[in-house]
């Protein structure tokens, strides 16, 4: 078995700036060697720990598809000593990737027809991102029903992947809600209003075979569910990733615990059934 | 079952004998207390029981340990890929280990050990070591290992067992590796099997009968809703007295709770893992400054519910207490796990 | 000291009975021979449980802050004096305090008395400053006054500095003749002794942080060493860093440390650390005529300056 604490190499390939206040980036990294490529093989809904010697390591939902080959990408917010020092890090430095972890979306299940609703909110949008160009690749699409899609953000220029959600709003095989919370821009020419509020109209009711995928802040979080109690979902249908602070990533620091699972290996994804019978603390 | 006889007067030889093959670690006093060290030539473990401070955990799970390096200087081929450090995992054999502790290393085991994942600075460490225990003749007032599915003379996780009988020890052979530790130190005559089991019985039962079985009580714990005992109103007062150091969990040696830390030297770049708390804020700390478990009431909570109900639930192997009673004599505030043990365990729900 | 109990349960039990206070910080007793346990008594029937006797080491002060209840609490005068300090930095109101005063006769180090015996202490008992003590194989009677806490033998505070009530009569304050004589032994090493000395003092310390918790100074939201963005101080067993947390903890202490002894008195691995505070106990002592927590209305000397103000420190 290998070094669990042991990251890959990677060279930084590229840097974008992801939300107009320059609060998020995205790297798009490289495995200095073929074959850890391979090794690296993760399902959307996963996350990895960047790591950086000497400044240290941080947990990030990972951003990039399965289904893209040759990198990996990652959307981090500015926020601690490691985020902080990554921002200011140049393509072409080298550093360090550990993982994939945690366990993923439920996709052996969701893959057999069902229809996906996905809620996202600011910059929980990684590992949505991840799942929907999965699920939007010509060899899985026709695996799925219906998916919707309701995103939203404070502005236009705090939205995540822009170019990519005007893009799936032009596709008939993905209904795209985008959403902000206010906007001046008088071209604006999608949804204003909170994210649970769009939910309550424009999300499908609920159906044996829909699912939600909920990724958003802790806010957006307590406000969707009782819309999504409303319209009739149950709470396996409903689920979540969670967040909780995160050192080793392969459940073994005991610091991430809610309850006797651990939200780095038996999470970061759960359904609220599973979460109602855990502690809340996260 | 094979026993060997030491006299007495062939133990210290034995054990210099068996530094060829081994590094030797064990019990020995420094100031005022005990401490589990490396010990070097001419030091010998101290073989009367004595409760070290801190447990032997620390021979296979250092309180600070490097675990990664790199160099970040440019011009290096290899600078900023991160390689693991040397350590060595030569044979080390700890000497004078209580039962209870044994048991511990096996309980931590089921955390660094997994299908999934294995550590291997825990993992190599523990496949290098060979557990030689000493028996407990006296158990201390504190010792409560009876209720923790452990004893004064339990085997679990032990290579030899030594059965101190005054003018001679008594080594039962638990492994293979025991009895290469053994070999290695010279000590070769069996003793009669017979005999000295029952003598060995003997003496263990005398031992036992110090310890009141009855005094903690855990049978009912794995029944209890998690929920419930979670939410039980008994956690605030329990925890009034907390000053939320990490006494309990730096002394215990079942808490294998650990932080990750990065750090530079000129153009060298290091990671350790250092010992942790559950009793510190920053524990859990969230980068946004959230707090999942940001009063005291919570993190009190926490470790006991780890200790004696997720572990319980999770593995369906006892609490994860041996019943050392260092946390017991240690804290400053006289927290006592036996208590909440026992209140855990009879809890009935409160009526809404 | 059991009258003492039967006093403060009385005081205390009127005090929750009539709605003076909705708490009283105290101590009941310990699960283990000499121990004691910091407690709350919210009703009469938990007031019965509170005690008094020489093992009621730590300092209550430490268990006021942030609290929105009216507080009765038992004090002798190193806790009462934390209490001063606290008036001071505006941590709690007096008006929000009942504060029973205990004089105390100093309290007794279980270290010491440990190690008289070979195996666990099973009883301990107390009267007129005898200690009886006993365990499986021994039974020892001992003057109180051989095994008091090191801070208790050289404290002149027996008495509370501030108090509603007192649960006895005053008690003679002691009169020291050499009251630094250890910092003074100290200060007469050359700088390499000095050196070794400390980082001897530090060898087996564990950064468990019982010495900064169990000190009502330390109440910082965030201390300097739990700091992570950025990080101040490594957290792992590094000398330096080590010696960093304990010399930087005892000077955010100066000028008001009152000696109480709880860092020592929960400290797992034995360390003296009043050895760091104790200077500066003395420092501000000599240097500005100043003892901690006696007036909560004179300003410490670390909060004011004078032109004149002794500077001969500074080199």
């Amino acid at each position: 078995m290998k070094n669990p604490y042991m990251p890959y190499p990677v060279r930084i390939d590229d840097i974008q700036i992801a939300t107009e206040d320059r609060s998020l980036k995205t790297f798009k990294f490289v495995f200095l060697n073929k074959e850890d490529e391979e090794k690296f093989s993760y399902h959307a809904g996963q996350f990895a720990e960047l790591s950086i010697p000497g400044k240290g390591e941080i947990p990030i939902g990972i951003a990039s598809s399965p289904t893209e080959k040759g990198f990996v990408k990652f959307t981090v917010f500015k926020t601690g000593v490691v985020t902080s020092y990554l921002h200011d890090m140049k393509a072409g430095d080298i550093m360090g990737i550990r993982g994939p972890l945690g366990n993923w979306y439920p996709w052996e299940m969701l893959e057999k027809g069902k229809n996906i609703v996905i809620i996202g909110g600011g910059f929980a949008f990684t590992t949505l991102r991840s799942s929907i160009i999965y699920m939007l690749d010509p060899a899985n699409r026709s695996k799925f029903g219906n998916i919707d899609v309701i995103y939203g953000s404070r502005s236009p220029g705090m939205l995540l992947y822009q170019n990519e959600l005007f893009e799936w709003e032009k596709r008939d095989d993905i209904n795209m809600n985008i959403t902000v919370d206010g906007t001046d821009d008088p071209d604006w020419k999608y949804n204003v209003g909170f994210v649970p509020t769009i939910v309550e109209e424009k999300a499908p009711k609920a159906d044996p075979d829909t699912y939600a995928i909920i990724c958003g802040p802790p806010i957006m979080i307590k406000f969707t569910q009782p819309v999504l109690e409303k319209l009739g979902y149950r709470d396996d249908q409903i689920i979540m990733s969670l967040e909780n602070r995160m050192k080793c990533g392969i459940g073994m620091c005991g610091r991430c615990n809610i309850g006797k699972e651990l939200v780095c290996r038996d999470g970061p994804v759960f359904t609220l059934e599973q979460l109602n019978m855990t502690p809340k603390e996260y | 079952m094979k026993v060997i006889k030491i006299d007495k007067q062939n133990w210290t030889g034995g054990i210099d004998k068996s530094r060829e093959n081994y590094q030797i670690f064990g019990p020995v006093k420094d100031k005022e207390h005990f401490v589990f060290k490396k010990l070097n030539l001419k030091e010998y473990p101290d073989m009367e029981n004595a409760l070290s401070v801190l447990s032997p955990k620390s021979i296979l799970f250092p309180q600070s340990e490097k675990i990664l390096a790199a160099s970040l200087d440019e011009s290096q081929d290899d600078h900023h890929i991160m390689k693991r450090v040397a350590t060595d995992y030569s044979p080390r054999a700890v000497i004078g280990i209580m039962p209870c502790d044994a048991k511990a290393v096996q309980l931590v085991k089921l955390n660094f050990d997994t299908d999934d994942y294995r550590d291997p600075y825990w993992c190599d460490a523990y496949e290098a070591t060979t557990f030689v225990g000493l028996a407990v003749n006296k158990p201390s007032i504190y010792d409560f290992t009876l209720s923790m599915g452990s004893g004064p003379f339990a085997e679990e996780g032990l290579d030899v067992l030594l059965v101190d009988c005054k003018d001679h020890f008594l080594a039962k052979v638990l492994s293979e590796k025991g009895d290469a530790f053994l070999k290695a130190s010279g000590f070769t005559s069996e003793a009669d099997a017979d005999k000295s089991a029952k003598l060995i019985n003997e003496i263990k039962n005398q031992a036992e009968k110090a310890i009141d079985a009855e005094k903690v009580k855990t049978e009912k714990l794995k029944e209890k809703s998690l929920l419930e005992l979670h939410g039980a109103s008994f956690w605030e007062d329990l925890s009034f007295s907390c000053i939320n150091c990490g006494t309990c969990t730096f002394v215990c040696p079942t808490c294998w709770c650990f932080d990750i830390q990065d750090e530079t030297k000129g153009k060298k770049a290091v990671r350790f893992r250092n010992w942790d708390s559950c009793m510190s804020p920053l524990f859990t700390l969230h980068a946004s400054s959230h707090n999942p478990r940001a009063e005291k009431v919570q993190r009190v909570r926490q470790r006991f519910m780890h200790k004696l109900k997720y572990f319980v639930d999770k593995y369906d192997q006892g609490t994860m207490c041996v019943g050392c009673g260092r946390c017991v004599v240690h804290c400053p505030v006289n927290i006592d796990i036996r208590e909440i043990c026992n209140t855990m365990n009879s809890y009935e729900a409160e009526q809404a | 000291m059991d009258s003492l109990t039967d006093k403060i349960r009385t005081l205390c039990t009127g005090l929750l009975k009539d709605g003076k206070v909705d708490m009283i910080v105290g101590f009941k007793k310990g699960t283990i021979p000499m121990s004691s346990c910091p407690c709350v008594a919210r009703t009469p029937e938990q007031a019965k449980e509170l005690i008094w006797d020489s093992n009621c080491t730590l300092n209550l002060a430490n268990y006021l802050t942030n609290r929105k209840e009216k507080i009765g609490v038992v004090a002798k005068g190193c806790d009462s004096r934390n209490i001063v300090n606290h008036i001071i930095e505006n941590k709690v109101t007096r008006e929000n305090l009942y504060i029973i005063g205990v004089p105390c006769d100093g309290m007794v180090d279980k270290r010491k008395i440990r190690a008289l015996f070979n195996d666990d202490i099973t009883l301990f008992s107390e009267e007129n400053n005898k200690l009886f003590v006993e365990t499986a194989s021994e039974k020892k009677e001992l003057d109180k006054q051989d095994f008091l806490k090191n801070n208790c033998t050289t404290c002149i505070h027996r008495n509370p500095v501030i108090y509603d009530e007192l649960a006895a009569d005053p008690v003679e304050e002691q009169k020291i003749e050499n009251r630094f004589a250890d910092v003074i032994k100290i200060e007469n090493m050359s700088s390499d002794d000095k050196w070794n000395y400390f980082n001897d003092l530090i060898k087996d310390c564990i950064r468990c942080y019982a010495c900064r918790n169990a000190c009502p100074l330390c109440y910082c939201p965030t201390c300097f060493v739990d700091e992570s963005n950025p990080q101040w101080v490594g957290k792992g067993q590094d000398i330096n860093d080590v010696r960093t947390f304990h010399l930087l903890r005892a000077y955010h202490c100066a000028g008001r440390c009152t000696d109480c002894g709880a860092c020592e008195e929960a400290c797992p691995m034995d360390i003296h650390v009043r050895a760091f505070t104790r200077k500066l106990v003395k420092d501000s002592c000599e240097i500005f005529d100043w003892e901690p927590g006696l007036d909560p209305n004179k300003r410490p000397a670390l909060d004011t300056f004078n032109p004149d103000d002794p500077d001969g420190f500074i080199k």
